[in-house]
Parts: structure tokens; sequence; C-alpha cells
């Protein structure tokens, strides 16, 4: 296949990836190891779960400020609802997800019917879902459940030592899931279509109202699966979790090559914009010297690289067409 | 004789106006059918009604012989009648392939999408187009020609039966031209009706079979354009009362520009390539230069050139002789012009502001931030140019976008005028706007000219630009082809200069 | 006196003012003690006299935010400027300075922390939203590296006074944000900079043709959101007497944002009302003190201020209220 402009964003996520992973391992050969790999997945399987959703909501050229509240709030209402109440623990998993889909439905109806900015709307859902966990409990509630134990332990070995467990397994079939979606349907093609142009959405006859709404409903869903994760990977629900986390989503979107104006990227890039800021963070805790701020330095010049570049590489096409 | 798509006597009115009234147009299968007609005339409408953007509407539409009520865009589409605007609504950061089948993609098992397929047909339907291109490749990384037949593509994709281009060589070069004329001319073999509207005289002469010619919303007629003379033609589009009576009737000017060894303003050699040929042009005091021309004939680049708009790729611009820099409007605002944009609402008004506000903006932006007139001080200002101008508002805090079209014009002639003016540049200022206003514009120009005032005068009314100027420079195809003036100033002559074009270069785009 | 009430009625923020109007009877009528105030050592004490003092770092991020949103834009850095101003600000009270060499510095990273967004947005052309989110990832990290990740503690009693400092008996801050707007007001409204914001965020391409330069324009306003920014990052700070880089004004730039559009400042740039953005910060301090004063958990205030949030959006929605004229007309023709 021949190299294009549009893939330069996401060959530079992934070039960056490997330099940071190899510069790591230069430092630290224990880095270099399956162990640490599977750990990156299994560490940031919510945030990049969450980061699913989000960059389908950033490509339609909008944003879901809820995502960490939401995963806040599943986790609560989980493990209230299995652990206090007993109820079945599938049977709920099941219903936080149509709860989720649903709170994003609602907030994408706003968005579509009345033109509310996104911004201002997912803002009111971030309060809402943030508000209501801390209603349903503010200690943490931990999570007792023998089966979800059991699912959560489950994992394919890769070696004799190392599984890949249920919760990486959870963020890699999400990131197919949603690469699905977005190059295969109808439906994905449209959340490109809006991102690149609305007006001109319209005009060609798509279903704009409908795409708009499947997208908050969609970031719903993926925020709430990344709120089951994350439940299974803490094994506790707490209402002030993920404070700040639609941030990290956000910028794995970006630095995964995602125009934050809307209409280009590609899912797998969020993939790799999530792991590099987990090389960033392991790379951090291994070192011992360095401190945890350094994470949001790195990203944050991360960010403004890519940002720069995909600025440049649309000024560039400009520049040669005309 | 069978036609294609029937309109019978169409009307619709928007509030305050009659748009259009009482048109018919055929078209038949087999032929390109242009639609010609000056700004205001109808042609966007009558097009806006055939592709269901308009409802409702007076008379029917036939398509095939049966009566069709399409109520969208997307309806019209699938019963035939495709629009190819002039702003492509087509996704930029899409691949060709995909802005073809974007909403009709065929489907494999699972609902998914079939991307082989749609690359397939994608380069099938493109190649009945002569255009073998890369489908993968994101559409805005090809020129607006490529883009322009990606969108007749696609509507071929719903087998389309009308196709409708609105002004679809406004930004081609010739080679880009002839290319899709050729395309026009497979799509016609195949039985094709097509309504081409333009604004280039020669590329209509060159493509079309028959043209229906609209004025003031109402129909002029229906020719061969085998039988059609030039002339004729531009006298069907501008009107024949106006070039034998009207034109002869020039507002008496009280004061003659006086001829002076600097003019107040030189262009020398101005060019902007693919807008606008290398032009010269010199200017007086109290002068009213007009430009007259068709739409796309270069006379509206022309004068975003001078005011610095858009900047110059070669050549300079001298005001009392030295050569100022032309960066930003700032500039040639800071030299004294002022400039009145054909586009009210996108490049003109603020709309939001009030009526005050807008008046006293240019002045205050050359003031600068700090030395703020005080509201009194704009008050004064804005009463003053309300009552001079007659401006027609309730006060001077009404939201501009508020006023009638004509009033907008004059808030911002007063725009102007209220700053410090030597130079004013007005692009189709009547345009969209009543008969009595436009009188009254027209006067208060001949007023200000004779305070001293030189104006360039741009109009696609020729009369109006016969009556206001002495000197008229005629454009077209992006050049300037010749100067009138005096008693050769006249509609007949302008026409005449305009049918000819210049025969060394034969009307052809840069 | 007809006209100002006639041009208050007009206002876009007329709504929100009703809600604060509401939302203060309401706690008359029903909360004890809420209208009290009391004189104590010649201070005033009460509900109101908090609700007022709790608000004065929203407003003056409101400030800022209104005129950044009124170009068309938004600046979603200024709690970690906050941040940033604290800890330069925490380290230097430590040092026991002079007053002047503790406030300048802050202000002054601030200011260039806002110029750094200005460039991007005015002469890179970055998206506003994209341009602040990176300062607002990275800020707070760069705080944190300043505070060595320590809550920094300091005890320096002149600095103290921008919260506990009390004038004619009301707190300091109130003077403080208040001498920010009248001083804001006066730049934008007694200059023609409100004049030419406006229009650089109604039409820029007309702007251009008067000859208002928009870069410059863009480049201002980021700068003193910046500034703003810095000056709520010492309230803030000596509030707790202490820089804590992880927690100070956290999610503060969603309240600015907030309280803007509650203002009835559009998101899409305009036309813009600093009396309104204090109205909307008004709306949120005041909820919050409802709510806890009612006996009710805190959490709820976030779920109310959700609602609030969404209504109020809802009223000022030209398609909203189009549907409600519609179903108002169809209702008459029924009946």
């Amino acid at each position: 296949m021949k190299l294009k402009a549009r893939h330069i964003p996401i060959l530079a996520t992934m070039l960056v990836f490997i330099l940071l992973y190899a510069a790591a391992s230069f430092y630290f050969p224990y880095f270099f190891t399956l162990r640490v790999f599977v750990n990156l997945f299994i560490d940031n399987a919510f945030l990049g779960v969450v980061a699913v959703g989000m960059t389908f909501a950033v490509l339609s050229g909008g944003i879901d400020l809820s995502v960490g509240s939401v995963v806040a709030c599943t986790g609560i209402v989980m493990s209230k609802l299995i652990t206090q109440y007993g109820f079945n623990s599938l049977a709920v998993i099941a219903f936080v997800l149509l709860l989720g889909t649903a709170f994003g439905s609602v907030m994408g109806f706003f968005i579509a019917c009345y033109d509310l900015p996104p911004f201002i709307v997912t803002l009111a859902g971030m309060f809402f879902a943030r508000g209501a966990s801390q209603i349903i409990s503010l200690e943490s509630i931990p999570l007792k459940s023998p089966l979800l134990n059991r699912v959560a332990d489950f994992g394919i070995p890769l070696s004799d030592r190392v599984d890949f467990p249920f919760i990486a397994i959870v963020l890699v079939a999400a990131v197919a899931v949603g690469t699905f979606i977005a190059q295969c349907t109808k439906f994905g093609r449209n959340v490109y279509a809006i991102g690149g142009s609305e007006q001109s959405a319209l005009m060609m006859g798509l279903p704009v109202r409908r795409t708009k709404i499947g997208i908050y409903a969609l970031s719903g869903f993926f925020a709430t699966l990344g709120g089951v994760i994350y439940t299974l990977y803490t094994f506790s629900g707490y209402s002030l979790s993920g404070i700040g986390l639609e941030l990290d989503a956000i910028a794995s979107v970006v630095i995964g090559g995602t125009l934050l104006s809307g209409g280009v990227g590609y899912l797998p890039g969020t993939l790799l914009g999530v792991l590099i800021q987990g090389v960033i963070q392991t790379f951090i805790s291994f070192d011992g010297t360095l401190n945890s701020w350094w994470t949001k330095i790195i990203i944050g010049a991360l960010l403004f690289v890519f940002i720069l570049l995909q600025t440049w590489i649309s000024k560039a096409r400009a520049f040669r067409k005309s | 004789m069978d036609y294609l798509l029937e309109a019978l006597g169409i009307g619709i009115s928007f509030p305050g106006v009659r748009a259009l009234g009482r048109v018919d147009f055929r078209l038949r299968r087999g032929e390109i059918h242009a639609l010609m007609g000056q700004n205001g005339a109808g042609k966007s409408t009558l097009l806006k009604i055939l592709s269901g953007v308009y409802r409702p509407y007076e008379g029917r539409v036939l398509l095939r012989g049966q009566e069709t009520r399409a109520s969208s865009p997307t309806e019209a589409q699938r019963a035939g009648i495709s629009t190819v605007h002039q702003e492509l609504n087509l996704i930029p950061t899409l691949s060709v392939a995909e802005n073809l089948f974007l909403g009709i993609q065929p489907l494999r098992a699972m609902r998914q999408i079939d991307w082989k397929k749609i690359h397939k047909e994608a380069e099938k339907v493109l190649s009945r187009l002569n255009l073998k291109i890369d489908v993968s490749e994101q559409l805005n990384s090809y020129s607006v020609a490529v883009q322009q037949l990606v969108a007749i593509a696609r509507a071929l994709l719903f087998s389309a039966d009308v196709l409708i281009l609105d002004e679809p060589t406004s930004s081609l070069d010739k080679e880009e031209v002839s290319n899709l004329f050729s395309v026009m001319r497979g799509l016609k073999a195949d039985g094709l009706g097509i309504v081409f509207v333009t604004h280039f005289l020669d590329q209509m002469y060159e493509i079309s079979d028959r043209a229906t010619v609209l004025r003031n919303g109402e129909l002029v007629g229906e020719f061969e354009v085998a039988k059609l003379s030039r002339i004729d033609l531009i006298t069907a589009m501008v009107g024949e009362e106006v070039s034998a009576r009207r034109a002869e009737e020039k507002f008496e000017r009280r004061r003659v520009a006086a001829s002076e060894p600097t003019p107040l303003l030189e262009v020398r050699e101005a060019t902007r390539f693919g807008a606008v040929a290398p032009f010269d042009l010199s200017f007086n005091r109290g002068e009213v230069l007009g430009f007259a021309g068709l739409l796309g004939s270069g006379r509206s680049e022309a004068a975003r050139l001078i005011f610095g708009v858009d900047g110059l790729d070669r050549g300079e611009v001298r005001m009392d002789g030295h050569v100022i820099k032309l960066s930003s409007p700032h500039d040639a605002i800071a030299a004294g012009m002022g400039f009145c944009p054909e586009d009210r609402k996108t490049e003109g008004i603020i709309g939001a502001l009030s009526v005050r506000e807008n008046i006293i903006l240019a002045l205050q932006a050359n003031r600068g931030i700090f030395n703020r007139l005080s509201r009194a001080e704009q008050e004064n200002i804005a009463e003053r140019f309300i009552s001079s101008l007659s401006i027609k508002t309730p006060n001077g805090e009404q939201a501009v976008r508020n006023l009638s079209g004509g009033n907008q014009q004059k808030v911002i002639i007063a725009r102007w005028l209220a700053s410090n003016l030597r130079l004013l540049i007005l692009d189709e200022p009547t345009r969209g706007i009543d008969v009595a206003a436009k009188t009254e514009i027209q006067k208060l120009i001949l007023t200000l000219a004779d305070e001293g005032l030189a104006v360039l005068f741009i109009s696609s009314e020729l009369d109006e630009v016969t009556r206001c100027c002495q000197r008229v420079a005629v454009w077209r195809d992006r050049r300037k082809i010749g100067e009138l003036s005096g008693d050769d100033a006249r509609v007949e002559n302008i026409m005449e200069t305009i049918a000819r074009g210049r025969e060394e270069s034969g009307g052809e785009n840069i | 006196m007809k006209k100002f009430a006639l041009n208050i009625i007009r206002s876009p923020y007329f709504w929100s003012l009703v809600f604060l109007a509401a939302l203060f009877a309401f706690n008359l009528a029903f909360t004890e003690r809420f209208g009290v105030v009391e004189v104590k050592d010649g201070r005033l004490y009460g509900n109101i006299i908090d609700i007022l003092r709790r608000s004065v770092p929203t407003m003056l991020l409101g400030t800022g935010m209104t005129l950044v949103i009124a170009t068309g834009g938004i600046d979603l850095s200024v709690g970690a400027i906050i941040a940033v101003a604290g800890a330069i600000a925490a380290l230097l009270a430590r040092g026991n300075f002079h007053f002047m060499i503790i406030v300048l510095p802050p202000l002054l990273a601030a200011a260039v922390a806002g110029c750094w967004n200005g460039f991007l947005v005015a002469k890179a052309g970055i998206q506003p939203f994209v341009a602040t989110l990176i300062l607002m990832v990275s800020g707070r990290g760069v705080a944190q590296l300043l505070c060595g990740g320590q809550i920094i503690k300091f005890s320096h009693p002149a600095f103290e006074y921008l919260s506990a400092g009390y004038v004619f008996g009301l707190p300091f801050g109130l003077y403080l944000s208040a001498g920010v707007l009248l001083s804001v007001w006066l730049l934008t409204r007694r200059t023609a900079l409100g004049l030419f914001i406006e229009s650089v965020g109604i039409n820029p391409v007309a702007s251009r043709h008067v000859g208002i330069s928009a870069s410059r324009i863009k480049l201002l306003v980021y700068v003193f959101s910046g500034i703003c920014a810095g000056m709520a990052g010492l309230v803030l700070t000596t509030e707790i007497r202490g820089a804590d880089a992880n927690n100070v004004g956290l999610n503060l730039e969603l309240d600015a944002v907030l309280a803007t559009v509650l203002g009835g400042t559009s998101m899409t740039g305009g036309k813009f009302y600093l009396a309104g953005s204090v109205v909307g910060a008004l709306i949120i301090q005041t909820l919050t003190t409802t709510i806890l004063a009612r006996g009710v958990a805190r959490p709820a205030t976030l779920v109310v201020k959700a609602f609030v949030v969404i209504l109020i959006s809802l009223i000022q929605s030209p398609s909203f209220r189009a549907q409600v004229l519609r179903m108002g007309k169809a209702g008459e023709a029924r009946a």
C-alpha cells in the first residue's frame, strides 16, 4: 500500500510508541519482557475502553466530558447491587451497560435535537453522574462476587508464567469492535462524514440527528464498559474514581492521531495513544527518582507535537493544492 | 414533443418579495440547457425549486410527464434530479470512493460495508467521466475540477436523468473547463438532460443547445443558442428598455472631476494568479469610475486586490504617487479607502451589532482601541447618517441584521463616510434592493463625488453604470478589456465591447 | 429607569437572573437565618456574604473566560494556571518576601501561559479547544514539579490578606473581584476593545474588512484570561494557606465556562455580558450553599447543577424556543 498523507499521524504515533518502548528497554532491560508489555494492557484497560467511545465523539467533531463520572457511577452501582443487594453479577453488568447507553442517548438527544453545544451537555452529564454516584455512596464499596472473581482470573496463557487476562481481552475486543463500527458500518462512516462537514452530510441526505444520538449512546456504552473493567480491576466501587479520566481519554485520542476538529482518525491509533501514556507511567514508576508529574508534562509536550504535526499536514496540503 | 422535465407557471414569494413569477422551463432528453440571467434574476430560486429545497411554490413540475413534488434535495435526487452546487456538498476529509457511496454503500454479510465493491464501482463510474485517479485517496488532495467530477459522478450513481450544474466552471482553468465539457457531451449522448448555469458567455455558446433567460424573476424567453446573437442575449439579460431609453439620461454632475498631475490612485500591472490578469488603472478626486462586466468577469476580484483583501502577486498600487503597502484591508483603510463588498451578509455587516456600532466601526478601528468615540459622539454620527442617508430603522440601537437589504447597504456606506474617506469602492451596492432605494443610492454616490470623493462603482446593471460614471472600465473573463469615457460610455458600447471581447485573447480563462 | 428595566428583561441572561432571584426568594422563605447578616468585630458574617466570598474565584475566571468565549474561543487551561500561580506564590511566601514580590511573579507566569495559548490560537491557527488543552494537561504537572509533589504550607499575613482580610466589614476578595470586573468593564466598554471583541466573534471576515486585526484581539483576550486565572490562583492559595497542585482549582475551568454560558454569552462567540457571567457565577455558588444549608447531602448539588445547566441552556436555545412556540400555537389552534 502506498503511503498517504492521512496515514502520517498514526505512523508517527506508532513510531513514538516504538521509540519510547525501546528507550525504556534500554534503561531497564526488564521493560523488554512479556509481563511488562501485558501489564500495559491490564493497567490501562479501562482508559482504553473509555477512549474508544471518546474517539467516536471526537471524530464527529464533538466531545464527551461525562466519561470519568460515568466510570465512577458504574462502579458504585455495580458494587452496591451485587455486594449489598446480592443481585446476579451478569444481570447487573447487563443492566449498567443498558443504563449507561441510555444516559448517553439522552445527552445525544439534547445535542442533536436542540443544537446545544456537546461541551455543555456532557458537562451537565458529568455533574449528574458524579452527583448520582456520591448520593448512592460516599464510601468505597467492595465488590464481592465469586463469579466475577473467576471471570477476572480467567486469562489466555501466553507463556508459562504470563497470562493475557480477561480485562485486557475486553480492551482488545473493544478496540476491535470499535474499529469495525468505525470502518465497516454505515453508522461509522456517517460519523466521519459529520465530522468532516456537517453541512455537506445533511445535503447528502445522511441521517445526521440519528447518528449524533448514536454517537453519544455509543460513548456512554463504552464509558460504562470501561467502568465495569475498572471495577473488575480494583474490585470496588468508589464515587471519586475516574476524576480527570476524560482528559486522559481526550489526550489518548489526540496522540492517537485523531483530529480534534473531527473527520480524521483511526481507532487503533487511540489504543496506541493509551499505550504511550502507559509506557511513560511505567517508566516513571520503574525509575523511582522521577516523579509522577513528569507524566503530565511529557503528555502535554506530546500533545503539542502531535497538534503541530496535524496543523502542519493540513497546511502543507492546502499549499500543495494552490 | 416529450420533455424530460417541465416546470410550468412556477412562482414563489418570500416575505415582501416576489422572487419568481410564472416562469416556464422545459428540458429535453439529451440536451444541455443554459439558464441565464443577472444576479437576482431568479436563477438560483428556480434551481432550488427544481431540486426540492423550496416548498411550497405555485405551478407544476413534471418529470418524465409525471408530476413530482420532492420536498427535500434527497427526495429530488431519488426521483432523478441531481444538483451539483457551486460549493460542492462533499466531505473533503474522506476518500473519493467513499464520497461517491456515502449513504448508499453496498453491504456484505453482517451489514458490513463492501469496500472492495465500492472501490471497483467508484473506478467504473469515474471512468465513465474519463477520470482515472486513485479513488482511495482523500478528496481534498485533488483539485476543485476533480472534486467537481466526483460530485457529478455521485449524481450519476443516483441514476440521475436530470443533472443541474450550478456554475461548475467558476473556479476551473481552461483545460479543466474543456475536460468538463467533454464529460458533459458524453452524458448528453447518454440521454441525460443537463441544466447549465454560467456567467461565462463563451462557455454558454460552446456547450449549450438551448437557453432560457430570466430577468427580475420573470421569464424573458427560451432561445435556440445557434440562432441567438450575443448582443441579443445580453439585451435579454440586461433589459431592452434600459439600453434604449434610460441610459441616455445621465445624471447631471455639478462638478467635473479635476484632472490633476498626480492621480489619487494609480494601479500598475496589478495581478493575482488565477483571479485577475494584469491591469492598470488611474483615478482622480471627484471621479466616479465604473467597472462593467458580467459576473465572474474579474471586476470584483480587481476591487478586492485594490483594497488589500487578497494579496497582489505582482504589480503595485500608488496613492498620491506613493506606493502603498497592501498586506491587509487595514493598510488600504489607513490610506483612505473604503470597501462595500458584494456579499453584504457574510463580508459586510456585523449582523448582531447595532446600526450605530456598525456605522462607527471603521472609524473606530482606524482610531484604535483607546481613542474611543464617546457614546454621545457615536450617537451623533449614527443619527447624522441615519437621517442624511435616510436609513429606515426604528433607532440606532436596532441590530443591523433586522434591516432590509437596501438599508444594510446604506449602513455600510455610512460606515465608510464616517471615517476619513478618499476613495470608496462599491461592489454591487444596489443588488437585491428595491427601485426607489436604488435611485437614492445612485444619487448619493454622485453627491459624494461632487464633494471630492473618488468612487469606484461596480455593477452588473449597465444602465446604472452609465448613468453614474463618466468613465467605465469594461471587464471580461478576468481581464480588463477596455475603457470607455464621456459620450462613448453608453450601454450599447459596453455591451458591444463585452460581446466582442478582446480579439487577440478570444476570451480565455487564465 | 423604565429603560433600564426594559434592558434587563430583554437581556439574554434574564432567565438566569430570574432563576437566581427565585433561588434567593426560596432561601429567604425556607432556609433558616439565610438573610441574616451579623456583625462581629466589625466584620459582616452570614450566608449571603459567604456566597459572595466563595464565588470570587469563579467570578475572576468568568471575567476572562467571557472575553475569550466572545471571540469564539475557549480557555480550558485556567484550572492548570491556577495551580501554577499558586505554586509559585506559595514558594515565594515561604521566603518572607515583600507582598509585591510574592504576587507579581505568579501573575507574570500566568500572563506568559495566556500568551502561549493566545499565540497558538491567533498565530498558529490551532483550534482554541485543542490549543488550551495542552496547558490543561501539562500545567498541573509543572505546578507539582515546582512543589516537589508536596503541599507547600506557608504563613505570610500580608499575603493571606487576599482572602482573610476585611475592608469596611467585607472580605477583601470581594473588592478584588469587583475591582477586576470594574476595570474590565472600563477596558472593554470605555475603550473600543469590547466592540472589537464582539465584532471579531460575530463576523471575522467583515471585521477584517473594516481593519480590525483579529489575531491581536485574540492574543489579548487569552493573555487576559491567563492573568485572571493567576489572580484566582492567588486567592485560592491564600484560602488554604498552601499550594495543593493536585486539587486547587480542579474543574474550575468548567465552572467558568458554565458561568459565562449561563450569563447569556453564546459559545459560538459574539455579544458578551460581564454582568451575566457574574449572575452565572452567583447561581453556581448559591445552588451549592442552598443545598448544603437545606441539610441535603453535598453530592445532590451536582445533580441539581446538571438539571439547571440543561434547563437554562434549553431556554436559551433557539430551536427549543421555536419548538415550544410551535407547540403553543398548535395548542391554540386546537382550543
